[in-house]
């Protein structure tokens, strides 16, 4: 498997990355190279392996339904580059 | 999703008039249920509405950096309370995954969603629709396809600056149930009657409240059409449909337009749309269509959810009798299809009517919880958390009539005084005189006074034994309404028939 220059592009986009013609050209090979290291790994026969979720061998941990946090929208919004009310500010999104 | 299987026979009811034939509409609902929980899906934060901006937020909920999500117990369990209340298969192992997407009121970049592993697989709700003009419903099984847990985003607001949008987290993170139904709903009145249905469920289960105008149940809505009995049509999604009404508006105005657009020759374009109640039309939103790439892959921060039977066979001892169970045992009990219908459709109504028919007549106490009491608070705009007529006292009128202290009459009067002025049925009934007159000699008095008065009108009833009814509104009339009309009409057959 490899990706064309119009696919990084939009994976770029996607991921919300601005990149230049140029620099997507060079990202194409990179990316290329990894995928080829994925399709050596996809070489190996993993029929009926169930998909490692965890070194260890555990349950996951769940928590009690208890209101423990919040309270804070001074700390949330601390590092917001605009805000108001405690609300943040962002660029207008509208449909 | 699986290969659509169609499991319905076209009902042309149904169908929408074309130019050269007919139009079915196929329907399928994917709504977005906010799960009862005093804390968020993953985070320790209130999922409380209408609080200050950004104040039911963790520094999960705002995805700082370092931050960890850990699952909310009681989460899993309203989820597979559901699927049990939705007939449907319940999965020991589920397992989440990231669905990515950019957005500002979804700080993490990604909602931590089920596509592969839900936690709830195929089920089954029944509807009733109808009532018909012969007053029959007709059940119609509604397939539900999955049921999944996730995160809910959080609010953007556009009207509080001219060239900023203002977003607040409080909802960011709040667990969602999204219930998928399968393509079988076929009309309007099929949707309204489902998404009731579901709700009415969510709420006696107590996993959802079902308040759709603080947005704790949303509806996206599939609609494609094609000819009776078809090939499935290519669909488009309205997006956040948050009434049943609305609803309603946004699938008739969908249907006709993609009608049109194929009676013209053209196709339909797969996409998402948006309804807008102020126009009643649905328009396409555009930006959505590159972000439909989502790049799902499973959240490394979050092992599978995993539990054993036990835990669900726990969760199901727990299960309250739910509406269709409630309906049955309602009509075994003697109550019509429509009465027990309406009774069960609400979880508080048929809680009411339960305390009301304890010990009495089923027929009767249906009667005045239905025409009399959600009559009245229907015209006054209530619902039955605020009636000013408790349990109690509508079972202490019904009493009154079962016992024969007063007529039906007077205690549609006595009902009056009650919803104003509140009170014991009995002792306004004492206080006011308003019991009815069983004393045969009282009422006796009555009936000879009036025929002696009427000698012409005695002469005319004995030709026309309907003249009768004259002579009991005289009776009553007399008496102030109390004396039991029933004795007045035997006496007063007995009298002039001699």
């Amino acid at each position: 498997m490899s990706v064309d220059t119009a696919t990084v592009k939009r994976v770029a986009k996607l991921s919300r990355i601005a990149i230049t013609d140029e620099r997507a050209e060079s990202m194409q090979s990179e990316l290329n190279t990894i995928l080829g290291f994925v399709e050596q790994l996809q070489e190996v026969n993993v029929e009926g392996v169930e998909p490692m979720t965890s070194v260890v061998d555990m349950v996951m941990r769940k928590r009690r339904d208890e209101i423990n946090d919040g309270n804070k929208a001074e700390d949330v919004t601390a590092n917001a580059p605009m805000s108001e009310d405690n609300f943040f500010m962002v660029p207008k999104v509208v449909e | 999703m699986t290969g659509l299987v169609d499991t319905r026979t076209p009902n042309p009811e149904n169908f929408f008039a074309g130019d050269d034939h007919d139009w079915e509409l196929v329907i399928g609902l994917e709504v977005h249920a906010q799960v009862t929980s005093n804390a968020k899906l993953f985070s320790g934060a209130s999922t409380e509405f209408g609080n200050e901006p950004n104040a039911n937020v963790s520094l999960v909920d705002a995805a700082m950096p370092g931050m960890l999500p850990v699952i909310n117990e009681a989460c899993v369990r309203q989820a597979v309370k559901t699927g049990l209340g939705l007939n449907a298969q319940i999965n020991n192992r589920s397992v989440f995954d990231r669905k990515n997407y950019f957005y500002p009121d979804l700080p993490q970049g990604y909602q931590i969603s089920q596509l592969y592993h839900p936690i709830v697989g195929e089920g089954v709700v029944t509807i009733q629709v109808g009532p018909d003009k012969q007053g029959q419903f007709e059940s119609v099984e509604i397939g539900i396809e999955r049921l999944h847990l996730e995160q809910d985003a959080g609010k953007s607001m556009h009207d509080q600056h001219p060239t900023m949008s203002f977003v607040d987290l409080n909802r960011s993170g709040v667990a969602l149930m999204e219930i998928v139904s399968k393509p079988d709903i076929r009309s309007i009145d099929e949707a309204k009657a489902y998404i009731t249905k579901l709700r009415s469920i969510l709420r006696y289960l107590g996993t959802c409240d079902g308040n759709m105008d603080q947005g704790s149940m949303r509806a996206d809505v599939n609609v494609s059409v094609r000819e009776p009995g078809g090939e499935f049509g290519t669909r488009c999604e309205i997006k956040n449909v948050n009434s049943i009404r609305f609803m309603g508006q946004a699938i008739e105005y969908e249907a006709r337009r993609q009608i049109d657009v194929l009676e013209e020759g053209g196709s339909i374009d797969q996409e998402t749309r948006l309804f807008d109640p102020t126009k009643g039309e649905t328009r396409s939103m555009r930006s959505k269509e590159e972000a439909h790439d989502y790049r799902y892959f499973p959240d490394p921060d979050l092992l599978p959810l995993e539990f054993d039977d036990a835990y669900v066979n726990e969760i199901r001892a727990e299960l309250p009798e739910l509406p269709d169970a409630k309906r049955n045992r309602f009509m075994a009990e003697g109550l019509s299809e429509y009465d027990a219908s309406i009774l069960v459709s609400d979880k508080s109504i048929a809680d009411f009517f339960e305390k009301v028919v304890e010990g009495r007549d089923a027929k009767v106490s249906a009667n005045w919880v239905i025409n009399d009491l959600l009559g009245a608070l229907n015209k006054a705009g209530k619902n039955l958390e605020e009636s000013p007529v408790s349990a109690i006292q509508l079972g202490g009128i019904i009493n009154l009539i079962k016992d024969g202290t007063i007529s039906g009459k007077i205690a549609k009067d006595l009902f009056e005084i009650v919803w104003n002025e509140g009170g014991d049925p009995a002792d306004i009934v004492e206080e006011r005189g308003m019991a009815q007159v069983t004393d045969t000699g009282a009422i006796e008095a009555a009936v000879d006074e009036i025929i002696a008065a009427n000698p012409e009108k005695v002469q005319q009833a004995i030709e026309k034994p309907n003249m009768i009814g004259w002579f009991v509104g005289q009776v009553m009339k007399a008496t102030g309404g109390k004396a039991n009309p029933q004795a007045v009409n035997e006496l007063l057959r007995k009298k002039i028939n001699g």
